[in-house]
């Protein structure tokens, strides 16, 4: 029991502590070696991601943009993929549920490298409209997986039903399907947000540098000797993902941790 | 002859399979409705066609690249050459050797303290409530920031040599271990660890909710001893769930770039830092080597992904 109970205390702290020295960067003024806490706090950092020198404002912009985008296609063209996978039994259909996840386990560098010839050629490589293009490449497996599992249980006699009661096509999914499938939809547009908000390689690649979503920042950041504008950058990147984990975390319990398997942030 | 239920992970914690429907045998007689096949058809194609592009496109151009196709340059023959230069390239043997050390050891470790950690709360409840909310905020913390907030713990100048000088470890930055940017590429292993623990105990979990209480009270009743239970009881049930997880996290942790690129060296570095680095070479008779390094990745990759399908259908069989 003392054992559990020291693992289960070391696992936690295991957990927190790399975010430690982040949130104290993020909010230090000077921290020379070898002090423990930093010599003067300031709010130079957080200041920094409201100067136009930093970008930061800007990265914001395009990658909530970007990210609704992709989140909006990803869906619309995962959600029929799904219901085909989910809700009918036809032959092929485990080389199709295979083939759907390819694009989620070969590496985005793979995939990258060799994809930009078409980018360039249709003149959509250093364009936000090239960079969601891209990124649907992990996001609409993703996005068909999950939907495929919400599809394979729902109960289609209630489709079934509103159609032998007069409703038309469209009345029958805005009214019967989507509030039925409105969880699985929610997880699933969060994470392939969340997904599009953490890419890093693809958009490099395709948006040549042009495209400054707000990984790129981070990653010169990081490259750069100001750790205090780095760590304000990473506390800006994560407080998203974390705000909308947080909320969507009934939905999560429900479905447990399965459903965040195959995002690779 | 009843097909088995959908393999995702994401069905993974309903306890009992859906009865099998089969929409199409229900016509509605007043509106004409498609051929089945075509309606299927129909609603594969747009994804179908992102995963075509994708495979035709990028993995297809990134194949014929590597044997010596150019498509901006009109002189080009088809070749072998870039494999045979990997083959005596110190650089892509060292880099071969860094990714597997690097990819097998995160996934063997997240794997080890994942399961444990799913183990160790799967009964408790408030404490699971709390572990499983850290696991899933750990989760949306994205890899660039985890790299981060490693290199800021780990570096010679990081919070963890601060502590070994205030205890009086270290005297200097130079006398703590190189962590980061180290040839080993512990900086790397750390960080996969750090963000791939949580999924792997978060999918554990999952598995351990489905009626396992009930297995595990019954075999308490026939007399099994903890370490028994454990033994027979939950560690088979965990294991196809943490095996097939720890495939995605074994491709991720061969395939991924900014991680060893921001914690690594650049030699030797891990696969894909050593394909981007090629590729950026202003030296374009390096492209088919970048490509041939990119198709090495990639079937690296899709030999997991077969294991991974053939894990997770297996799983799908259980009758659990």
């Amino acid at each position: 029991m003392i054992a559990r109970r020291s693992f289960i205390v070391l696992l936690l702290a295991g957990l927190a502590i790399p975010l430690v020295p982040l949130l104290v960067w993020a909010l230090s003024g000077q921290w020379r070696y070898p002090a423990l806490v930093p010599q003067q706090g300031s709010l130079r950092g957080i200041r920094l991601l409201g100067a136009p020198a930093t970008d930061a404002v800007q990265g914001v912009l395009t990658s909530t943009s970007i990210g609704v985008a992709v989140t909006v296609l990803a869906c619309a063209i995962g959600l029929p993929a799904g219901r085909a996978i989910g809700a009918y039994r036809f032959r092929g259909r485990r080389v199709v549920q295979f083939l759907l996840l390819a694009p989620v386990i070969v590496p985005s560098i793979a995939v990258a490298l060799g994809i930009q010839v078409f980018f360039v050629r249709y003149g959509l490589s250093d364009t936000p409209a090239g960079v969601v293009l891209v990124q649907l490449i992990p996001t609409v497996p993703y996005a068909a997986t999950l939907l495929a599992g919400a599809f394979a249980n729902l109960d289609l006699d209630y489709e079934r039903q509103a159609r032998a009661l007069g409703a038309g096509p469209v009345r029958v999914f805005v009214s019967v399907t989507l509030p039925l499938l409105r969880p699985a939809l929610t997880v699933t547009a969060l994470f392939t947000f969340l997904i599009s908000w953490s890419e890093y390689i693809l958009t490099l690649l395709i948006g040549g540098g042009e495209v400054k979503t707000l990984p790129l920042l981070l990653f010169a950041a990081i490259g750069s000797s100001d750790r205090t504008a780095a760590a304000a950058l990473g506390l800006l990147v994560i407080a998203p993902p974390l705000v909308l984990v947080l909320a969507a975390s009934r939905l999560l319990a429900d479905r447990s941790g399965a459903v965040v398997g195959l995002a690779r942030l | 002859m009843a097909a088995p239920p959908p393999i995702t992970l994401s069905t993974a914690s309903r306890s009992t399979p859906p009865p099998l429907r089969t929409p199409a045998r229900a016509p509605s007689r007043r509106r004409l409705q498609l051929p089945r096949a075509l309606r299927i058809t129909i609603l594969l194609a747009p994804a179908g066609l992102v995963v075509g592009v994708f495979l035709v496109g990028g993995v297809g151009q990134a194949l014929a690249q590597s044997f010596g196709y150019q498509p901006f340059l009109s002189d080009w023959s088809w070749s072998a050459d870039a494999y045979r230069a990997l083959w005596h390239d110190p650089a892509v043997r060292a880099s071969i050797w860094l990714t597997l050390r690097v990819a097998v050891l995160s996934t063997a470790l997240s794997a080890t303290f994942g399961t444990m950690a799913a183990l160790a709360i799967h009964r408790v409840g408030r404490g699971r409530r709390i572990v499983t909310g850290l696991f899933q905020g750990n989760l949306a913390v994205p890899h660039l920031v985890g790299a981060l907030c490693m290199s800021l713990l780990l570096a010679q100048s990081g919070l963890l040599s601060r502590l070994s000088t205030a205890i009086g470890l270290t005297a200097s930055p130079a006398a703590f271990p190189q962590l980061t940017q180290d040839g080993f590429g512990w900086g790397i292993v750390a960080e996969y660890v750090w963000k791939e623990t949580p999924f792997i105990g978060v999918v554990a979990l999952a598995a351990l909710s489905r009626g396992v209480d009930e297995l595990d009270t019954a075999a308490r009743m026939l007399g099994a001893r903890p370490w028994q239970r454990a033994r027979y009881v939950l560690v088979p049930l965990v294991t196809p769930v943490v095996a097939a997880a720890s495939a995605l996290v074994l491709a991720f942790a061969v395939g991924s770039y900014e991680i060893p690129s921001l914690l690594g060296r650049p030699y030797p570095a891990t696969l894909p830092v050593v394909a981007l680095q090629y590729y950026r070479d202003t030296d374009l008779t390096l492209r088919p080597q970048a490509m041939a390094v990119a198709v090495l990745v990639a079937a690296f990759s899709t030999v997991l992904l077969a294991t991974y399908f053939a894990l997770t259908s297996r799983l799908a069989r259980r009758p659990v």
